[in-house]
């Protein structure tokens, strides 16, 4: 059976990551404008979107993931995936604000201004 | 492409470079299983100490003295504490993968020994700062090794300011080593097999020690987060965890307890891995269902992330996510229990010698059996709603936990002795040991059973607060109890004076007296550095035992294939 | 050169071992941050009253670092291009530079975090802060892990030796990138 000792196929590198950057600065800069129209849904859009988008793009083309083994990807999303199993489980015991039989005694300061 | 791995035998490197500095896997292995064993002692101590108390209440403790409220809460806590992650993931994991992955898959080393040294290190390191939590003003932690805020959190209530956060530092230092550690075997199960070793001809043991670090590696990072925020709790002052700043305690158990759950097959699994090597070696059989066992093992380790609150069912967790986790751990005993099926259906048939390594692994089996029944009233959130917190749960995992880090780790040290230090232990000595401690371990454990049934608390120092519970038969079921822990640490001397005796005057054993199949029985005992004078290429897997047609009833897997009956007995150099 | 054993130098999935090794260390670290970062993000939901706290934070000083570390990526992907092309002086040129981007971030981080506590919000300022300082903090520290072992690499590198670790310490870069990309929202945006 052939062993391949640096056994990686050799990166054809068209990528052009300069470009790559800027569209990342971009994105950058649209998400730091979306929170200035006041929306919030535009915001959360702007923020979280473009960091889902930003980290995809950062993934492939700069760790490569695109062109890595399938498996590895597998890896890291099942990583991924135990974080929602995680946050599926733990968040509806920490974001309840009540319940039987106890009593919240923190006193939240309420919210200055309007909307959150 | 084999290659002439052993080197020349190194001139004389010095004490420290060839014991302390080592990068040498066999070396590390052995650091990490002579730590894990000097602190099996002083967890048995605690045992000792606080047993005692239990049976006697009030009175001086021989090698002791009294034992206050605070002291004992000390004690049961670093015996929980230290037992887990200082003797089983030492023991199990660290030792045994150390010493048996390179040997198994056909390698010279692992793929980076200088990591795999400052593991070692990093270990070490965390031992020394929990045990000298115990000389700090106030003593060691008195949390629990669940370490629930707000109790481990703030001194004023655990009355071990020092010894809390020293506890916390150790346990991560630890987990660093670990995750060090993990890394280095599962790059190097995945890339460095010898040459013809496809992924289901590794032997059942590698593939249970790479499954349990990659569970390993994907549970504890939330607990690793979650322990920076309770010792910035402790130490700084945060509220993460305070309900008046507006944290939660309950969501430091979840962070715990996703990690908690999961690590127990993290020390499951190797444990289950050495008892199959031995079955099936000690059978003559091939391992029935080998794919089986590896995708349950995978699948166990995957539903294993889904019943952690089955921990907290009192806690006050929302009650629909107890149905759930309810569900979910009655599911996790499906696959285990198949996984015994699957080990009785190896022996069924078989050519059975009860050598002493085969006694410790069909104990393993009984034993754990026991365990994992009882844990299904534990399991099911309405009948733990009495036992919680009871010496049920205690038994339960006791007859869970001794079998994996006690049973578990004398099945391979009786098995691989010959292999680490060329000589074979003495087998009327070994069945002495096996016999004095099975017995003495149902002797400890069965009346807690009992008395976790008739609602005995768990860590409760005495029952000066329980009346109900202070009667005279269930005081004697106590006092059984004890007793059978110092018959149990009674008989351990034996095994020692056995290891000890054999390593220096034991008869010198072949490269494979068990005639094994496996890749490490290839190399001498012990192994030179660099394991093999030629690295060796598989032609099968590690389970052909008893094959029709042959004259010899094992195939070791570096042969390569001929059709004549009978090439070579043992391994050849 | 170094005496590795035979055993590293295969590579049976047909990745390089020390790509290998990284992936597992950056599969451990994503359940370490995501841990950490889930925690928080409940917290968040639970405490409305912290959106008061979050506007506290300067979002121009998160933004303005966020394209220091994007900068710092870019120089680490391309010290990886020259790697491949067997060029370690140039890769080692950049990876000086990915340091200098990992020093800057650290740099404005220092003031950013001085005038924060000068104003007032430390660690025990309210929950809001114990998480924003420890996630930064636990971020912040492994930017200075990943500066101390970058230097090390291109100190070899720039020898023309170890090239391929090159690629592999990137990767830990971008990793640590990625995860500055998700606080950013978290912490400077969500207001």
């Amino acid at each position: 059976m052939a062993q391949r000792a640096h056994a990686d196929a050799p990166h054809h590198d068209e990528t052009n990551y300069v470009a790559i950057w800027g569209a990342l600065c971009a994105l950058l800069g649209l998400s730091v404008l979306g929170p200035m129209a006041g929306i919030r849904l535009l915001t959360l859009i702007t923020a979280f979107g473009i960091a889902i988008v930003k980290a995809y793009m950062v993934c492939r083309y700069f760790m490569h993931l695109g062109i890595e083994k399938k498996w590895v990807a597998y890896i890291l999303g099942f990583m991924l995936a135990i974080m929602l199993v995680f946050f599926g489980g733990v968040a509806p015991d920490v974001l309840r604000h009540e319940g039987l039989r106890w009593q919240k005694t923190y006193v939240e300061p309420t919210p200055a201004g309007g909307e959150r | 492409m084999s290659g002439h791995a052993a080197q020349p035998a190194h001139h004389d490197e010095g004490f420290v470079k060839t014991y302390l500095w080592s990068t040498d896997h066999k070396v590390i292995a052995m650091q990490y299983l002579f730590t894990g064993m000097l602190m099996a002692l002083i967890g048995g101590f605690t045992a000792y100490v606080f047993r005692m108390q239990l049976a006697f209440p009030g009175q001086s403790v021989p090698l002791f003295g009294r034992v206050s409220a605070g002291q004992y809460n000390s004690l049961v806590t670093m015996h929980g504490t230290i037992m887990i992650f200082w003797v089983a993931m030492p023991v199990l994991l660290a030792a045994f993968g150390n010493f048996l992955i390179p040997l198994m898959l056909g390698c010279d080393d692992m793929v980076f020994p200088k990591v795999n040294r400052l593991s070692y290190q990093i270990f070490l390191l965390s031992a020394v700062v929990l045990v000298a939590s115990f000389a700090v003003p106030g003593g060691a932690f008195g949390g629990a090794w669940t370490a629930y805020p707000p109790l481990s959190a703030k001194a004023a209530y655990n009355l071990t300011r020092y010894g809390s956060t020293l506890w916390v530092v150790a346990v991560a230092l630890e987990f660093v080593a670990f995750l060090l550690g993990g890394v280095n075997f599962v790059t190097t199960a995945m890339n460095a097999r010898a040459p013809g070793m496809r992924m289901f001809d590794v032997p059942i043991v590698i593939w249970m020690i790479v499954i349990a670090s990659i569970l390993f590696m994907a549970s504890v990072g939330p607990l690793i987060a979650g322990a920076v925020m309770l010792v910035f709790d402790q130490v700084l002052g945060t509220g993460f965890y305070d309900p008046g700043t507006g944290g939660d305690p309950i969501l430091w158990q979840h962070l715990f307890w996703f990690f908690g759950h999961p690590e127990v097959y993290v020390v499951l699994l190797p444990a289950m891995g050495i008892v199959a090597e031995v079955i099936a070696v000690f059978s003559r059989k091939k391992l029935f269902g080998y794919r089986t066992i590896v995708h349950t093992a995978v699948a166990t380790g995957v539903i294993s992330f889904f019943v952690w609150a089955h921990h907290q069912f009192v806690a006050g967790i929302d009650p629909r996510m107890a149905s759930l986790f309810t569900v979910t751990t009655l599911i996790i005993s499906v696959p285990i229990a198949e996984m015994v099926f699957v080990y009785i259906a190896t022996l069924y048939g078989g050519s059975i010698t009860l050598a002493t390594p085969m006694l410790w692994a069909l104990s393993f089996v009984a034993e754990f059996l026991i365990g994992g029944v009882t844990g299904i009233f534990l399991g099911a959130a309405g009948s733990d709603i009495y036992l919680h917190d009871t010496y049920f749960v205690l038994a339960h995992f006791h007859y869970t936990f001794f079998p994996i880090a006690i049973i578990g780790a004398f099945t391979g040290i009786t098995f691989w002795f010959p292999k680490m230090f060329g000589r074979m232990m003495d087998e009327r000595l070994g069945k002495i040991h096996f016999w004095g401690t099975i017995i003495a371990f149902n002797v400890i454990f069965i009346p807690l059973f009992i008395t976790g049934a008739a609602g005995e608390h768990r860590r409760i120092f005495d029952h000066s607060g329980f009346p109900d519970l202070a009667t005279p038969g269930l005081q004697h079921l106590r006092t059984t109890a004890t007793m059978g822990l110092v018959c149990l640490l009674a008989f351990q001397p034996v095994f020692f004076f056995n290891f000890v005796r054999s390593m220096v005057r034991g008869p010198i054993a072949g490269a494979n007296p068990w005639r094994a199949n496996t890749l490490e029985w290839l190399a001498p005992s012990p192994p030179p550095h660099g394991n093999f004078a030629e690295l060796p290429e598989v032609y099968r897997g590690p389970y052909e035992y008893s094959t029709e047609d042959r004259e010899e009833d094992f195939w070791p897997q570096h042969l390569p294939d001929d059709l004549s009956p009978a090439t070579s007995v043992g391994g050849h150099q | 050169m170094t005496s590795r054993p035979i055993a590293t130098t295969r590579s049976v999935m047909e990745v390089p071992t020390g790509r290998l090794a990284m992936w597992w260390v950056l599969a451990s670290e994503i359940v370490i941050f995501g841990g950490l970062l889930g925690s928080y993000v409940m917290m968040r939901l639970r405490h409305g009253a912290w959106a008061d706290q979050a506007a506290n934070t300067n979002t121009w000083t998160g933004a303005f670092n966020t394209l220091v570390l994007l900068t710092s990526s870019l120089s680490a992907v391309l010290a990886h291009q020259a790697a491949e092309r067997a060029d370690g002086p140039k890769a080692a040129r950049l990876l000086r530079f990915t340091i200098l981007g990992g020093g800057v971030f650290l740099m404005v981080k220092a003031f950013e975090w001085t005038r924060e506590i000068q104003e007032g919000f430390t660690i025990t300022s309210g929950l809001f802060w114990s998480f924003y300082y420890t996630a930064a903090g636990l971020h912040a520290a492994h930017v200075i892990a990943g500066m101390v072992i970058m230097f090390i690499v291109s100190l070899t590198a720039a020898r023309n030796e170890e090239l391929h670790r090159v690629e592999n310490v990137g990767l830990y870069w971008h990793f640590v990138d990625v995860v500055w990309i998700f606080l950013f929202p978290l912490l400077y945006i969500a207001k």
